[in-house]
């Protein structure tokens, strides 16, 4: 029997319990110990992606109990490729992120390490499960960690932010676990598989229709779809940069593939689109969110703020690739899953270090990056062009497939959202870079003295400029194979 | 009409649980203060809590233990027949164990959340934080 899928999530388990005993003990091993347990984990989820491509879905029992009584893991391509995404931005974020742990939290760099792998212990046990309750749980331990990562934050408003994300964050999964209750009311079971099974007979039943809108609402609560978005700008630009750089990417991209697990795995597509008349409803919602985050970004003067409404925006182009109906358009969202987790996590290290060097990233204080941050700006400017979908770079390709999806299911207003959309990002991060290109302001009357002057450079440490550097570069990677990630990982599970 | 009333008390545990949720929803949504805002959430967590244990429930029938059969050798009811129907279903119940520890630790982080923001602020109504927040 294959145990990787328990290494992978026991590795940092196990990490998290020892860095919670050597806080007290010697604070400083606690880094290498949280390194170790992701490094595990990730080696774990990279055989698991292989053994999934050659053989085929892995089932893993928890304690050998058989599937409708028991817990399973079941892992096929689409956690498998989540899986690796999760370990290897958690396991690159904790690396690069090690100097800002030290300054943002000093005193409980060792506590924060622990909440820290928690948080990435729930991320990857939401993906790898296929139970639906064990969902919910480990949903939770994920919102936990994060409200208290979150709430470590600015000192002013950390702990407000974090307050109104567990308030709506609580009716979210409470939602979802209504949504479950239903559905064991009507199927008497919990298993993913074996639901599905069941309500495949059942499709003109109310209960279902309830609990799937539960679900639904539940889930686009958690991952901010528009007008259910308001928590999380303020939650993700007051947080602490080590935890933005890994929340910002992954809690809403898992939660996107929840939605995607439920729709493929549980209802299955011939309940959703045959047999409910919500597809066009749900693609126009999409439409909205992706124009409103696109204009509420444009109305911020913070870089992190920006960014945060960015997601909101891009959020909607997963919730309306997937529910256009049509393979083309649930391939572009899963491919954007893995695309957008990629460049939100380049775009947040290269703030976390303008802001490990400059304090703050408010607009005025962008002046003159380039010249003081070339490198730094430079993964930047690559992440940027991946946001905005310039073609080598991979954030063109699933919007390709998303455009497609769109004029396949005649969602023309959907394809026109996702171009005027791209125009926005552009208008965003060109208004940036021309900040960015500014000399900085000199500090007395002295005009003349401040032309002649040469730009100092003041760069981040290379820990963190390494990263930064692999992510930006495997942009451009990801892009170029993406033909052999949709044939390999996402189309044999769509089939 | 008495079909409504029929309908009400035939189902009057969903009734409840959907009133209790409102109530816990109203809080979240109106109060001004933090703690009642909690309280609220509280309590929406809870009605959820009682409709999994209403729906494991039936009529005349007894708790999932199967009772000795008279042997005596501690391995009662392995040869008496068991009917299903004769016990409440356990499951919900159980998997309400984990729900209320995930509630309680919920509650927890937020109360810690609420006592920092009370710290930087001095006060826990919304109106005078946002106040205060203007002014800065």
């Amino acid at each position: 029997m294959n145990t990787y899928p328990a290494l992978l999530i026991v590795a940092p388990l196990l990490a998290a319990l020892f860095t919670g005993i050597f806080v007290w003990i010697e604070e400083r091993l606690c880094y290498p110990i949280a390194v170790l347990g992701m490094l595990i984990s990730s080696f774990s989820a990279y055989k698991i992606l292989m053994a999934v491509l050659s053989a085929g879905v892995i089932h893993y029992r928890h304690a050998g109990w058989a599937p409708p009584m028991g817990i399973e893991y079941r892992i096929d391509t689409l956690n498998a490729m989540v899986l690796l995404l999760i370990t290897l931005i958690a396991l690159i974020n904790l690396v690069a992120s090690y100097k800002t742990i030290l300054v943002e939290t000093p005193d409980r760099s060792g506590s924060f390490i622990t909440i820290y792998l928690l948080f990435v212990v729930g991320l990857l046990g939401v993906t790898a499960t296929g139970d639906l309750f064990n969902l919910y749980v480990l949903l939770e331990i994920t919102s936990l960690t994060s409200y208290a990562q979150i709430g470590l934050g600015d000192k002013d408003r950390g702990p407000l932010a974090s307050l109104n994300y567990v308030f709506i964050g609580v009716i979210g999964a409470s939602f979802y676990l209504l949504g479950v209750g239903y559905l064991y009311i009507k199927t008497g079971s919990l298993n993913m598989m074996d639901v599905a099974t069941i309500i495949s007979t059942m499709h003109d039943s109310n209960t279902v229709l309830v609990a799937f809108i539960l679900c639904m609402i539940g889930v686009w609560i958690k991952m901010a779809l528009f007008p259910l978005h308001v928590w999380l700008p303020n939650a993700y630009s007051y947080a602490p940069t080590a935890v933005a750089r890994v929340v910002a990417p992954l809690m809403t991209k898992v939660m996107v593939y929840v939605m995607v697990r439920l729709m493929i795995t549980v209802f299955g597509f011939d309940y959703i689109f045959s047999t409910l008349d919500l597809s066009a409803a749900v693609v126009w919602l999409a439409t909205i969110a992706i124009l409103a985050g696109g204009l509420m970004a444009l109305a911020q003067k913070d870089l992190k703020k920006m960014l945060a409404y960015i997601i909101v925006s891009e959020i909607g182009y997963m919730v309306g690739g997937a529910w256009l109906g049509n393979t083309t358009g649930m391939t572009g969202t899963i491919l954007h899953i893995l695309n957008d987790a990629v460049m939100t996590f380049a775009l947040f290290l290269a703030v976390g270090n303008m802001i490990y060097v400059c304090g703050h990233v408010g607009f005025d204080n962008l002046k003159g990056l380039f010249g003081r941050m070339p490198w730094t700006m430079g993964g930047f400017v690559l992440a940027a062009f991946s946001i905005i979908g310039v073609p080598p770079t991979c954030g063109f390709f699933s919007k390709w497939y998303l455009v497609l999806g769109a004029f396949e299911a005649g969602a023309y207003h959907f394809a026109a959202a996702l171009i005027i959309s791209s125009l926005i990002c552009a208008i965003l991060f060109f208004r940036i870079f021309e900040i960015g290109f500014f000399p900085e302001p000199s500090d007395g009357d002295d005009h003349a003295h401040a032309h002649h002057e040469p730009a100092v450079m003041v760069e981040a440490p290379v820990s963190m400029l390494v990263p930064l550097g692999l992510v930006s570069l495997s942009l451009i990677i990801v892009g170029l194979y993406s033909g052999t990630i949709v044939n390999t990982i996402i189309l044999p599970m769509l089939q | 009409m008495s079909e409504t009333l029929a309908l009400i008390i035939g189902k009057y545990n969903y009734w409840l649980y959907i009133i209790l949720m409102m109530i816990g929803l109203y809080a979240m949504i109106v109060k001004n203060n933090l703690i009642k805002k909690l309280v609220g959430m509280n309590i929406f967590q809870t009605a959820i809590i009682l409709f999994y244990v209403s729906i494991g429930y039936k009529t005349h029938a007894t708790i999932p233990i199967i009772k000795d059969s008279g042997h005596g050798d501690g391995h009662g009811g392995g040869h008496a027949v068991i009917h299903a129907a004769d016990y409440i279903n356990p499951l919900p119940h159980v998997l309400m164990l984990t729900a209320i520890v995930v509630s309680v630790a919920t509650f927890g982080v937020a109360m810690a959340l609420a006592v920092r923001v009370y710290q930087r602020y001095q006060t826990l109504e919304e109106d005078e934080i946002r106040m205060r927040l203007t002014e800065e």
